[in-house]
């Protein structure tokens, strides 16, 4: 019935219009991303590196697809967990809104499951939306501006990543990317287990991203206990990969608390519903 | 096997300070029409989403299928087909699709040809690649029922299926019930607003008013039970009033018109009275029993 179900949610998400409006309009960004950088690339490329340049001497193949790839996923990372919420966020409270709960919870299949299949297609939805932004960032970047090293300034400076050296750390990026964003997706989903109505989960998914982030970037030192457990926090950890040499220890913490962030924000939706007397 | 499909005891429900429920019982049989009549805020449809375990009852059991709905929920539902109220279906998707999804998770095997037939069934043949969102209440209201009887429940509970229908959508529906009940002998329990509605189609009937249970049973021995008022087209109703007046002054009446005054008479008083009325040589053109639901309803309610 699990699966039944989750086949179901998943029918139901690829026939709302908002969830081709959330692929549409990341496509188009990406796509003005790379217009932007075809056409000026090398001058806000040279804009960057002129500070290094009494130093250092720039050859080669600077302004490739590596690049690109990376400036879109580091622009665009912000921006996506709005897609997801715009999705995920009303799976639950958008049946309460259109009435369809009633009849969703009166067939032979236990809430517990319902809020499971949703949970299991707004993941695979949100696969999707980082696979095709994979696709279109690395791929579509590559044949158009082609390979060679990836520069990445760092905090600490420049790392200069050889060309053979990339493209595993961008899959373990987007693997990484792919964790945070279910994390927004799992976020969203319990907050609509709470909701009546479609626009509250979606606004406040975002206020709870916008305030942990205003938090983690705030050098307030009681906040400093509670920032290594916020999972804003390590929704940019995916960049650690783009070290030399990569921190796994410190992604390894990353990832343990956003799977924990996951489940819980799951098991409190299931809790949520479960309790929930349908009177809509 | 019990001929008990539903059997409701004790149940209660308290929204914060609000007693929804304060204590319902009854029993639909199988193969009942069982109406299920309150004023509105009487507890109907809290007794009824309880049922469907759509809300938590306080206390009180809930057996369906003798089997405890707290227990073998899934089992239950497995068996039983609903309308809470208005059907409510997923705007952006057609009427076959809608359909799809809901018997994907029924329990039971349907493929396209069951989809189909069920649509003409419900007279929405040529409406099934049609998007929800622009059909009208009584299309949705049809497509309710498909939806509800996909899985050929055994049960079906219908909350107000007529609500917000026009005559003609009233007459359908009211059809369609009567087609499940006499060709295929489905238990139906059946809460509506309309009275008559309940007295055409259902058999037994159970009337709740401030969240309790007042009165169950046949519906013809109900309203047999009590008086009636019975009317009687006369050539002169002053001729009549004035026998009444001084022959029976117990009776009570009420005239209505120069030729029509309402008695109320047990049913086994009527022949008696019109033989007294034929010796007195008052003219009687008509005698018309005017035992309503809806008079036994207001009785009962005001009692």
């Amino acid at each position: 019935m699990l699966r039944k179900n989750t086949y179901n949610e998943f029918v139901k998400i690829l026939s709302k219009p908002r969830s081709f409006l959330g692929i549409g309009a990341l496509t188009l960004l990406i796509l003005l991303i790379i217009f932007a950088m075809k056409a000026d690339g090398k001058s806000i490329i040279s804009f960057v590196t002129a500070s290094f340049e009494q130093t250092l001497s720039f050859n080669g193949h600077i302004l490739n697809g590596y690049l690109i790839a990376f400036i879109i996923l580091q622009m665009l990372i912000v921006h996506v967990p709005l897609l997801v919420a715009l999705v995920t966020g009303d799976l639950i409270s958008g049946e309460a809104t259109m009435g369809t709960i009633r009849m969703l919870a009166t067939k032979p299949i236990s809430r517990t499951k319902i809020v499971l299949s949703k949970f299991i297609a707004g993941a695979i939805y949100t696969l999707i939306l980082i696979l095709w932004m994979g696709f279109l960032a690395v791929i579509v970047s590559q044949w158009i501006f082609g390979t060679g090293d990836l520069i990445v300034l760092n905090s600490d400076g420049l790392t200069i990543l050889q060309e053979q050296d990339i493209l595993w750390r961008f899959g373990a990026g987007f693997l990484v990317a792919y964790l945070a964003l279910l994390t927004v997706s799992s976020l969203s989903i319990c907050l609509s287990a709470f909701a009546e109505n479609s626009i509250g989960p979606i606004v406040a998914t975002m206020a709870i991203i916008i305030l942990f982030t205003i938090i983690g970037t705030l050098d307030v030192s009681i906040f400093d206990t509670i920032k290594p457990y916020l999972f804003t926090t390590h929704m940019a950890s995916w960049r650690s990969f783009f070290e030399n040499p990569v921190d796994m220890g410190a992604i390894m913490e990353s990832v343990v608390i956003l799977v924990v962030h996951n489940i819980l924000l799951v098991a409190l939706a299931i809790w949520k519903f479960n309790r929930k007397d349908i009177t809509s | 096997m019990s001929n008990t499909i539903i059997k409701v005891q004790h149940l209660s429900k308290r929204f914060g300070t609000f007693q929804a429920v304060k204590d319902v019982s009854f029993e639909v049989n199988k193969g009942d029409v069982f109406g299920f009549l309150g004023p509105n805020g009487a507890g109907k449809s809290t007794t009824i989403r309880c049922l469907l375990s759509l809300i938590k009852a306080d206390a009180g059991s809930l057996e369906l299928f003798g089997k405890n709905l707290s227990t073998d929920r899934n089992e239950i539902l497995r068996q039983t087909g609903s309308i809470i109220e208005k059907p409510d279906f997923y705007k952006y998707m057609s009427a076959r699709k809608n359909l799809e999804v809901f018997a994907r998770i029924s329990g039971a095997d349907v493929d396209a040809s069951d989809i189909q037939n069920m649509l003409e069934f419900v007279g929405l043949g040529d409406r099934g690649p049609h998007k929800v969102g622009g059909f009208s209440h009584g299309m949705k209201q049809r497509l309710g029922i498909a939806q509800t009887l996909l899985h050929n429940p055994e049960l079906i509970i219908l909350d107000e299926p007529t609500t917000g229908l026009d005559p003609q959508g009233i007459i359908e529906v009211r059809n369609l019930i009567l087609k499940l009940k006499n060709e295929q002998h489905k238990t139906i329990l059946l809460s509506s607003h309309q009275l008559s509605e309940i007295e055409l189609i259902a058999n037994r009937m159970v009337i709740i008013n401030k969240g309790v249970s007042i009165v169950e049973g046949e519906v013809a021995e109900l309203l047999n039970s009590t008086e009636l008022m019975v009317s009687y087209e006369v050539e002169n109703a002053n001729d009549l009033v004035n026998y009444l007046t001084n022959a029976k002054p117990a009776l009570h009446f009420q005239v209505i018109s120069d030729r029509i005054v309402e008695i109320a008479l047990n049913k086994n008083e009527v022949p008696a009275l019109t033989e007294e009325l034929i010796h007195a040589c008052i003219q009687i053109h008509a005698i018309e029993p005017k035992r309503k639901l809806e008079d036994y309803f207001m009785k009962i309610i005001a009692s």
